[in-house]
C-alpha cells in the first residue's frame, strides 16, 4: 500500500500549480463566476469583456479564472480582483458596461473602484482585516467575544479604525481540545492570511502594535495548523455575508476552478482518499464517519455511519451500490446544485472513500435534469479523476475498483424519496415502495445500496482529512458539524450559507441575511420547503439542530430556507406549498393522491372567501390521516405546511373565513380596488388599462370601478400616478 | 429461529418467520380491511386501507407488506385506525362516480362493500372528481377509467401473470390513469382480452362488453331460432350465482334455465371438443409422421390465440389449425344442424355462453364469418351475463329440474368434459393420440400427472414405445417461458398445450366473481382446484372417455365430415391466424 | 423479426441505444434514451417511443408509464422559442405568476400550448435554483432574470426580431 502515497504524490506533482498560487508568481487575477446563477446573471458576457480588455492591453500577467458560486447569490455577478500582495477586492453586479472602469482604474490603475464593491460600507480600503472568531468555544473568560478588546487596542495605538476593520466570524474549525472553551481565541488577518492564537488581553495587544500598526507579522502566536477554510476566507473573509458561516462543504466553492482537477488536488483534493486507501481499513472509515456524527443532510438526518455498516454488513451480497441523491427538488433550494457546479471533485470523492468503506465497486450520481452545468461538471469530473486513475481500476495502485456512472432525472421531486430514486435510476415509473426492506438491503437491481445526498457526500473527505475528533466538534451534541441552507424569500442577502448546527434561525436571518428589507416585520420562517413548516418569528432564537426543528414542528429538509415578512399571507403560502405537493404526488397511494387535492380544495375554498370554520377541522383531519397512512415521506410530509401555519397563524385563517378578508391583502379574492374620489383626476389611464373594461368615468371627471365586473388584476392600482386607487 | 411470537389484538400468535401482519391477522380471525392486496400478486401496499398499528411506530404500517417481527405488538383496530380506514375510503369514493345503483358491479363491488362496512355514509371532504370516458372500442373488454382506484391489480395481473404489459399507469398524482400504451383503444392495443383485469378489479373500471341485449332481442324474434351451447366450465361455475359451494356441478339446472329463457335448444360445447380432439389428434400424427411444424401448440384459447399474433407470429405455423370448440359447434350448427333440421341457416341465431371474455372476440374474428354480416357465432355471453339473465326473468335456478343437452349435438365425452380446466385437452389428446399411435387400446386413461397445473408442467409420456415431449402452461407469462425454449431450440416439444387463464378456462374472465367479499381471491389456487374437481367428476361418471369414441362423433363423420382431416373438415372446422400489430414485447 | 424493422430514430440514438444494450441493465437506460430523442426532437413522438421500446425490449406500455411520469418530457412538439416561467417558491413570491399571466395574454395561448406559427410555446418550470434573481424565466437555453410583467412584450419583440432577422440570414 505505499505505493499509494507515492502515487499520490507523484500526480500532485504532475499537475503543476495552476491558478491557484498564481498571486505569489506576480499575477493579477481576476474570478469571474460560472455558475448557473452566475450565467443568468450575465457572468460570461462579462468575461468576454474582461478577455477584451486584456488582449486590447497586452499584458500577460492578467489572467481570468473561473470558480463557482459562493452562495452569494443577489449580488451576482460578482468578479474578485486579486493584485499581487493587495487586499483582494469584489465587485457586485457587474454588468458589461461597468467592466471597462473596473479594469482602468482598478487594474491598471491599482484604484479599486469604491462604489463598485462587494459588501464596503466606506469608499476607503482597509490595510487590513482581522477577523475574529466569535463562536461559543472562542471566548473570553466572562464568555464575551474578543471582537471589543481588538477594537480597544487600535484605539490606543493610535490606528485609524478605518484601516483595520474587525470582523466577527464564526467557527473556522480551529478549536482544539485542549482549551475548548474560555480564555481563548483565534483571529485571522488577511491579506497576509496568517492566523493568531491568543489566551490574554495582553497578547492581543502585542498583535495589534506589531502587525496593525507597525505591518510586521508576529510570528510567535502563529497557528501553523493547516486550515480547512482558509483559501475561502483568503478571497472572502472581509465580507459580513461569510463572516459568521463556517465553510466546510462548501470551502471550495467559489475559490477554486471547478473544471481544473489540479485545482482541486492542490486544495488538499484526493487526500483523503489516499490515507483511507493508504490505512486499506474500511472499518475504520465507518467507524470515522460513526464517530464525526454525520446525519444524513437530506432531511431526516439518519446517521450516516449507521447507514454505511448497514449497507456493509446487512446483506452478504457480494454486489454492492453507492448514490448520491443529487435531485434537489425543493422549490427554492439551491445548495445541492451550488456543490456540483462548485467543487465536483469533493462529491465523487466523497462517494469514492464511500465505496471503499461499504465494498461498492459501482456508483450512480443521479442529477436533475434542469441542472445542465452541474451534469457537465460532474461529467468532466470524473471523466478527469479517471484519465488520472483516481476512479477506474486499481485506484492509486491500491487494488480497490471503483467507477461513478451519472443518472438523469426528469422533473419528479418524489424520486428524492430514496426507493423512488432507486426506480427511477432502473428506467421506470418514480413512485416508492413500501420499506422495508431498506436499500440497505435490497436497493439498486436488488443489491444493497448506500443513498446520500450531495451535502453529505461533501462532508465525508473532510471528515477523513481532519478526523471525526475534530468534526464533532462542530455542532451541538446530537447534530454535528455545518448546514448549508439556501437564504431566501424576502431577505436582505439571500444565497447560500453554511452555518455550523447549533447557529441559531435569528444567527442566519439577521446576522447573515442582514434582516427583513424594506422596513418590513419578520413573520415566519419556512424551512424544509414543501416538506417542512413555518416556524413563527417567536422561535427565532431555535438553534438549528435535527431535534430542536422537529421540535417546533418544522424539518431540517435539505436546507431550503424562505424567509416570510408582515406583507406574506400564510394561508397562501401554506396553498402555494400544497399546490406543489399535489402536481409532485406520484399518484400511488390514496392518501396523498387524493389527500393534497381535497386539503387543497378547502385552502382555495378559504382563500376565495367561501371558507367555513368547519374546514379547519377538516383540514387536520387530513393532515394527520396523510401524515399517519401515506406510503413515503413525500405524502406523510405535505401537510406539514398546512398544519403548521395553522398551529401558529390560525387566526389569520379565522379571519379569512369569518371576514371574508386576507389581512395581507394577498389572496385576490379577498380583496377589492376602490378609486378614492378627491385623489382622481379622470386621466383615464386606468379606464384604458383594465382588462375587462370595468373602470368607467369621462375624461376630467372621478372613474369609479364596477365591483361584480373586477377580476382584481391589480393593473389600475399598478399604473395610477396619483394613488387615487386603494387595494381593500 | 423458524417461528416468531408476536402480539395481534391482545392475543399472542407465534408464525414462521416471513408472514405479513395481514396474513398473520387472518389465522387468528382478524381479517383486516384491503383493497389493492392479491396474494397471487406483487405487492403493491397503495391504498392504505388495510394499515394498523405497531407499538414504537408513528406511522401506521400497511399490513399487507409488513412482515411481522419477533416482540412486534400490534392493533388491528382502533377507534382512530376505523375512522382512518373510514376517511381513506370515502376519498376514493369522492374521486369515483355516483352511478352505484346502475352499475353492473352494484351489490358485487369491493369499494361499495367496504364503504358500508366502514361507515362511510355522508361525504365530508368530496370535491371534483376525474373525468374520462368510457372506453368501449373493444368487443370484448370496456375500460371505464372514471371508476378506477388505482390499485394497480389490473396492470399487475397483466403484466405478471400474463406477460402481456399491455396497461401501465399513466401521468401522475391525481391525473393518474391506467390505460394502454399511448391512451390507445383497448381495440388498437396488445390487449388479448382475456379478462382478467375484469376478474380482479374491485370496483367497475374493467367489464365485458354486454351482449345480452342483443339475446333478449334474438330471443323475442319469432323469425329465429335461437340456440345456445355451453363451454365446459360454465357448469362448474354457474352455481356460485346461487351461493352454492365452489365447485359444484351444475348442468340439468343450467339446462333448464336456458330452456326457460326461451332457447330453442341446448347444445353442449364438450361435444365439439370432442371433435377438435379427433381433429388436432389427426392434425397432429400427420406432422409427426412427416416431423414438421413441431411442436403442435393448441389452439382452443383465444387469448391465447391473440397473444401469439403480438407476441409470437414466428411460431403460428406451430398453433393447430382447428377452430376452437365454440367454433366448431357453431358452425355445425348452421350447416349439419340447419340441414337436419329444415331451418335457414341464417334463420338460426347461435349463442354461445363461455367462461371467457376473448370468446367475444374471437367470434368477431373475420375468419369466422360465413358471409358477410352473419357470423357462425351470433353472440357470446359470459357466466356472469347468464347468471344475470336467468336472475332477471325470475327463474329460481336451485329448485329448478335436472334437463338434459338436445341431440345429436349434445353428448360429449369425458375428454371433452375436461376442455375446460389446464392439462384437459392435453389429457383428452393424448387418450386419443395413444390409441391412433400405437393402434391398441390404452390401459389407463387418468394422466393424473398433468391434472391441475399450478402454472406450468413439462413431461415426457412414454407411449408403447413412442417418447412424446409435452408441455403445458397456463397464464401466458408462463406460456412464455415454454415458448422461449421452442424459439432458442433448447427443447424439443410434440405437444404443447397453452390456456390463457391460469388454471385454465374455469377460472376464466367471464367466470363469476369470487371477491366481493374480501376473502376469496381471483386466481385463488383452492378456488380453482375445486372447479377443476367438478369437471373431472364429471368426466369419470362418464360411459366413454375417449373423444373418437363419442358415437355421435362418430356418426358425423360418417353422415357429414367424411374423415378427420377431409377436405370439408378442413373447410368447416380449420382456421387460420395472423401477425399483429403492434406488436408486442416480450 | 426485428431486424428487418426499419427505424426512424437517427444513427446517433440508435447506436447510443446499441451502447446501452452492450452494458448491464439496459433497461435502465430508458430514461437516458428518451432524454436524448428529446434533446433532438424537441418532444417524444409516439413513433419514436414505440421504437425506443421495441429497441431495449421494455414494453410500450411501460415506455409511456415513464414518459407521462416525469415533467420534464414532452409528448407535444414545442414552438422555436420555448419559454418556460419558473414558477418556484422564490419565483412566485416574487410575481411569477403575473409574468406567466402576461406571457399567456400577449401570446394568446396557455401553458403547455404553441402559437399557430409554432414560434412561441409557453411551459412552466419548477425551481430551476437561481431564486436569487427571481422571478426567471429561460426561453430556450437563455436565462431572463428579475422579470417584470411591463418587460414581457419587449422580451416577445426582441426573440421575433431575432426570428426574423435569422429568416434574412437564411435567404440571404
Amino acid at each position: 500500500m505505499a505505493n499509494v502515497m507515492q502515487n499520490y504524490y507523484n500526480l500532485k506533482r504532475e499537475l503543476e500549480p495552476s491558478s491557484i498560487d498564481a498571486a505569489s508568481q506576480n499575477k493579477t487575477i481576476i474570478q469571474i463566476g460560472s455558475a448557473t446563477c452566475e450565467i443568468a446573471a450575465g457572468s460570461l458576457r462579462v468575461k468576454d469583456e474582461f478577455m477584451k480588455l486584456i488582449n486590447a492591453s497586452g499584458r500577460s500577467d492578467i489572467i481570468i479564472k473561473q470558480a463557482g458560486c459562493t452562495g452569494r447569490c443577489s449580488q451576482e455577478p460578482i468578479v474578485g480582483v486579486f493584485l499581487p500582495d493587495k487586499m483582494p477586492v469584489k465587485y457586485r453586479k457587474v454588468t458589461v458596461d461597468k467592466v471597462p472602469q473596473i479594469f482602468q482604474e482598478h487594474i491598471i490603475g491599482q484604484h479599486p473602484v469604491t462604489q463598485l464593491m462587494l459588501d464596503k460600507k466606506t469608499d476607503k480600503l482597509y490595510n487590513h482585516v482581522a477577523t475574529i472568531c466569535t463562536s461559543e468555544k472562542c471566548r473570553d473568560k466572562y464568555g464575551n467575544p474578543w471582537t471589543d478588546k481588538f477594537e480597544k487596542f487600535i484605539l490606543q495605538k493610535g490606528i485609524d479604525p478605518i484601516e483595520v476593520r474587525i470582523v466577527s466570524g464564526g467557527c473556522i474549525g480551529l478549536c482544539h481540545e485542549e482549551h475548548t472553551e474560555g480564555e481563548h481565541g483565534v483571529v485571522m488577518v488577511f491579506p497576509e492570511n496568517v492566523i493568531y492564537r491568543f489566551t490574554k488581553d495582553e497578547q492581543i495587544e502585542e498583535i495589534v502594535e506589531s502587525h496593525f500598526k507597525n505591518g510586521k507579522v508576529l510570528d510567535k502566536y502563529l497557528e501553523r495548523t493547516d486550515l480547512i477554510t482558509e483559501e475561502f476566507f483568503k478571497f472572502y473573509g472581509d465580507v459580513s455575508f461569510f463572516n459568521k458561516q463556517t465553510r466546510i462543504t462548501l470551502k471550495n466553492c467559489g475559490i477554486i476552478d471547478p473544471e481544473s482537477l489540479t485545482d482541486y488536488i492542490h486544495a488538499q483534493g484526493y487526500e483523503a482518499l489516499t490515507r483511507v486507501l493508504y490505512k486499506n481499513d474500511p472499518d475504520f472509515v465507518i467507524d470515522e464517519i460513526t464517530k464525526s456524527g454525520l446525519r444524513g443532510r437530506g432531511g431526516a438526518g439518519y446517521p450516516t455511519g449507521k447507514k454505511w455498516r448497514e449497507t456493509a454488513y446487512t446483506s452478504n451480497d457480494p454486489i454492492k451500490y453507492v448514490i448520491c441523491n443529487a435531485d434537489e427538488g425543493d422549490p427554492g433550494a439551491f445548495m445541492d446544485r451550488s456543490a456540483l457546479e462548485g467543487d465536483p471533485f469533493s462529491i465523487i470523492e466523497g462517494m469514492t472513500v464511500g465505496g471503499f468503506a461499504i465494498g461498492a465497486k459501482r456508483g450512480f450520481l443521479y442529477i436533475r435534469a434542469e441542472y445542465p452545468l452541474a451534469i457537465a461538471r460532474i461529467e468532466n469530473a470524473i471523466r478527469k479523476a479517471r484519465e488520472k486513475n483516481l476512479l477506474g481500476k486499481n485506484i492509486l495502485g491500491s487494488g480497490f475498483d471503483f467507477d461513478l456512472e451519472v443518472r438523469l432525472g426528469a422533473g419528479a421531486f418524489v424520486c428524492g424519496e430514496e426507493t423512488a430514486l432507486i426506480y427511477s435510476i432502473e428506467g421506470k415509473r418514480g413512485q416508492p415502495r413500501i420499506r422495508p426492506p431498506y436499500p440497505s438491503e435490497s436497493g439498486l437491481w436488488g443489491h444493497p445500496t448506500c443513498i446520500n445526498n450531495v451535502e453529505t457526500w461533501a462532508n465525508v473527505s473532510v471528515i477523513m482529512l481532519y478526523g471525526a475528533d475534530w468534526y464533532s466538534r462542530i455542532g451541538t451534541p446530537t447534530s454535528k458539524g455545518t448546514k448549508v441552507f439556501a437564504l431566501a424569500g424576502n431577505v436582505v442577502n439571500t444565497g447560500l450559507v453554511e452555518v455550523p448546527m447549533g447557529t441559531t434561525l435569528k444567527e442566519v436571518i439577521f446576522d447573515i441575511g442582514g434582516g427583513i428589507p424594506d422596513g418590513k416585520d419578520l413573520k415566519a420562517i419556512q424551512i424544509g420547503g414543501p416538506s417542512g413548516g413555518c416556524i413563527p418569528k417567536e422561535l427565532i432564537n431555535t438553534p438549528i439542530d435535527y431535534e430542536s426543528i422537529r421540535a417546533i414542528g418544522s424539518m431540517m429538509g435539505s436546507g431550503g430556507m424562505i424567509v416570510l415578512d408582515s406583507s406574506d399571507c400564510m394561508v397562501s403560502t401554506a396553498k402555494f406549498f400544497l399546490e406543489f405537493t399535489k402536481d409532485e404526488s406520484c399518484g400511488k397511494c390514496t392518501p396523498c393522491r387524493e389527500g393534497t387535492v381535497r386539503m387543497l380544495e378547502i385552502l382555495e375554498k378559504i382563500t376565495n372567501g367561501n371558507g367555513e370554520l368547519s374546514d379547519l377541522d377538516k383540514l387536520e383531519r387530513l393532515g394527520n390521516l396523510m401524515i399517519k397512512t401515506s406510503l413515503c415521506g413525500l405524502g406523510s410530509s405535505a401537510p406539514n405546511p398546512v398544519l403548521s401555519a395553522l398551529r401558529n397563524f390560525k387566526e389569520e385563517f379565522r379571519i379569512h373565513i369569518r371576514e371574508k378578508r386576507c389581512p395581507t391583502q394577498k389572496c385576490p379574492n379577498l380583496i377589492h380596488y376602490e378609486i378614492v374620489i378627491d385623489k382622481c383626476t379622470g386621466c383615464m389611464v386606468c379606464a384604458r388599462r383594465c382588462p375587462v373594461f370595468c373602470i368607467e368615468g369621462a375624461k376630467q371627471k372621478p372613474h369609479f370601478i364596477i365591483q361584480d365586473r373586477c377580476i382584481k388584476c391589480g393593473e389600475c392600482f399598478n399604473v395610477c400616478k396619483f394613488d387615487a386607487i386603494i387595494k381593500i | 429461529m423458524d417461528y416468531i411470537n408476536a402480539v395481534i389484538d391482545g392475543i399472542g400468535v407465534s408464525v414462521p418467520l416471513g408472514i405479513t401482519i395481514m396474513e398473520a391477522g387472518d389465522s387468528i380471525g382478524a381479517h383486516i380491511p384491503r383493497l389493492c392486496y392479491h396474494p397471487k400478486l406483487s405487492t403493491e401496499g397503495a391504498c392504505r386501507i388495510c394499515v394498523v398499528e405497531v407499538k414504537g411506530w408513528s406511522k401506521y404500517l400497511p399490513a399487507c407488506a409488513t412482515k411481522l417481527e419477533e416482540g412486534m405488538v400490534i392493533r388491528t383496530n382502533t377507534p382512530e385506525l376505523r375512522q382512518m380506514r373510514r376517511d381513506l375510503v370515502e376519498l376514493l369514493i369522492d374521486n369515483h362516480p355516483r352511478g352505484c345503483l346502475t352499475c353492473i358491479r352494484d351489490g358485487n363491488c369491493q369499494l361499495q362493500n367496504l364503504a358500508y362496512k366502514l361507515g362511510v355514509r355522508e361525504r365530508i371532504f368530496a370535491g371534483d372528481r376525474k373525468h374520462y370516458p368510457i372506453e368501449k372500442s373493444s368487443v370484448a373488454v370496456i375500460r371505464d377509467a372514471e371508476k378506477c382506484i388505482l390499485c394497480r391489480q389490473c396492470v399487475r395481473v397483466c403484466s405478471e401473470i400474463q406477460g402481456v404489459h399491455n396497461l401501465s399507469q399513466m401521468f401522475r398524482g391525481f391525473n393518474t390513469v391506467v390505460t394502454p400504451a399511448f391512451l390507445a383503444n383497448m381495440d388498437d392495443s396488445i390487449c388479448i382480452k382475456c379478462g382478467q383485469c375484469i376478474n380482479v378489479c374491485p370496483t367497475a373500471a374493467f367489464i365485458e362488453q354486454d351482449s345480452t341485449e342483443e339475446v333478449w332481442k334474438a330471443l323475442s324474434d319469432p323469425n329465429k331460432f335461437v340456440v345456445v351451447q355451453t363451454a365446459p366450465a360454465i357448469r362448474a361455475a354457474i352455481g356460485e350465482g346461487w351461493n352454492l359451494p365452489i365447485g359444484t356441478p351444475s348442468t340439468g339446472k343450467m339446462i333448464t334455465a336456458l330452456r326457460r329463457l326461451g332457447f330453442k335448444a341446448v347444445f353442449d360445447t364438450n361435444f365439439a371438443a370432442d371433435l377438435t380432439i379427433v381433429e388436432e389428434a389427426h392434425e397432429f400424427l400427420e406432422r409427426y409422421k412427416n416431423n414438421e411444424r413441431l411442436p403442435i401448440i393448441t389452439s382452443c384459447s383465444p387469448g391465447w390465440i391473440k397473444f401469439l399474433e403480438h407476441f409470437y407470429p414466428e411460431l403460428i405455423p406451430n398453433a393447430s389449425s382447428c377452430k376452437s370448440p365454440m367454433q366448431m359447434m357453431s358452425v355445425l350448427l348452421k350447416t349439419y344442424y340447419a340441414e337436419l333440421k329444415g331451418i335457414e341457416p341464417k334463420d338460426i341465431y347461435v349463442v354461445a355462453v363461455m367462461p371467457c371474455v376473448a370468446k367475444k372476440f374471437e367470434a368477431k374474428r373475420p375468419e369466422h364469418y360465413y358471409e358477410k354480416d352473419i357470423p357462425w357465432t351470433d353472440a357470446v355471453l359470459t357466466t356472469r351475463e347468464l347468471i344475470w339473465m336467468i336472475k332477471a326473468y325470475g327463474i329460481d335456478f336451485l329448485s329448478l329440474p335436472e334437463e338434459d343437452f338436445d341431440q345429436p349435438l349434445g353428448y360429449a365425452t369425458g375428454a371433452g368434459d375436461i376442455f375446460g380446466t389446464t392439462g384437459g385437452v392435453m389429457e383428452a389428446t393424448l387418450r386419443t393420440a395413444y390409441e391412433k399411435l400405437t393402434g391398441r387400446k390404452a390401459d389407463g386413461l387418468d394422466y393424473l400427472d398433468i391434472r391441475l397445473v399450478p402454472g406450468l408442467k413439462e413431461a415426457s409420456i412414454l407411449i408403447n414405445g413412442f417418447v412424446l415431449n409435452i408441455a403445458i402452461a397456463n397464464g401466458l407469462d408462463n406460456a412464455k417461458t415454454i415458448l422461449e425454449k421452442v424459439k432458442s431450440g433448447e427443447k424439443q416439444y410434440h405437444i404443447i398445450e397453452i390456456m390463457a387463464c391460469s388454471g385454465g378456462c374455469v377460472a376464466g374472465g367471464g367466470q363469476p366473481l369470487v371477491h366481493a367479499d374480501e376473502y376469496i381471491y381471483p386466481l385463488d389456487e383452492e378456488m380453482i382446484k375445486l372447479r377443476q374437481k367438478a369437471l373431472y367428476m364429471v368426466d369419470k361418471d362418464k360411459k366413454h372417455r375417449k373423444s373418437h369414441e363419442n358415437p355421435y362423433i362418430q356418426k358425423i363423420y360418417a353422415d357429414f365430415l367424411e374423415y378427420p382431416g377431409s377436405p370439408i373438415a378442413h373447410k368447416l372446422l380449420h382456421t387460420t391466424y395472423t401477425p399483429r400489430t403492434p406488436r408486442g414485447i416480450k | 423479426m426485428c431486424e428487418e424493422k426499419k427505424y426512424t430514430l437517427n444513427d446517433e440514438i440508435l447506436d447510443f441505444i446499441n451502447e446501452c444494450l452492450n452494458k448491464e441493465h439496459p433497461e435502465s437506460y430508458l430514461i437516458a434514451v428518451l432524454h436524448k430523442i428529446q434533446g433532438q426532437y424537441g418532444f417524444l413522438s409516439e413513433i419514436h417511443m414505440d421504437e425506443v421500446a421495441h429497441l431495449l425490449g421494455v414494453p410500450t406500455s411501460n415506455v409511456f408509464g415513464v414518459a407521462t411520469f416525469y415533467h420534464f418530457f414532452r409528448l407535444k412538439p414545442r414552438g422555436k422559442y420555448s419559454i418556460s416561467i419558473c414558477l418556484g417558491t422564490a419565483c412566485f413570491v416574487k410575481g411569477a405568476d403575473a409574468v406567466l399571466a402576461e406571457f399567456k395574454k400577449e401570446l394568446g395561448i396557455d401553458l403547455g400550448d404553441t402559437t399557430i406559427d409554432s414560434l412561441f410555446s409557453i411551459e412552466s418550470s419548477r425551481c430551476i435554483g437561481v431564486c436569487a434573481l427571481a422571478p426567471v424565466v429561460t426561453i430556450n437555453e437563455e436565462v431572463f432574470s428579475r422579470v417584470k410583467p411591463n418587460q414581457v412584450g419587449d422580451i416577445l419583440n426582441m426573440m421575433k426580431g431575432r426570428s426574423s432577422a435569422q429568416k434574412i440570414a437564411e435567404n440571404s
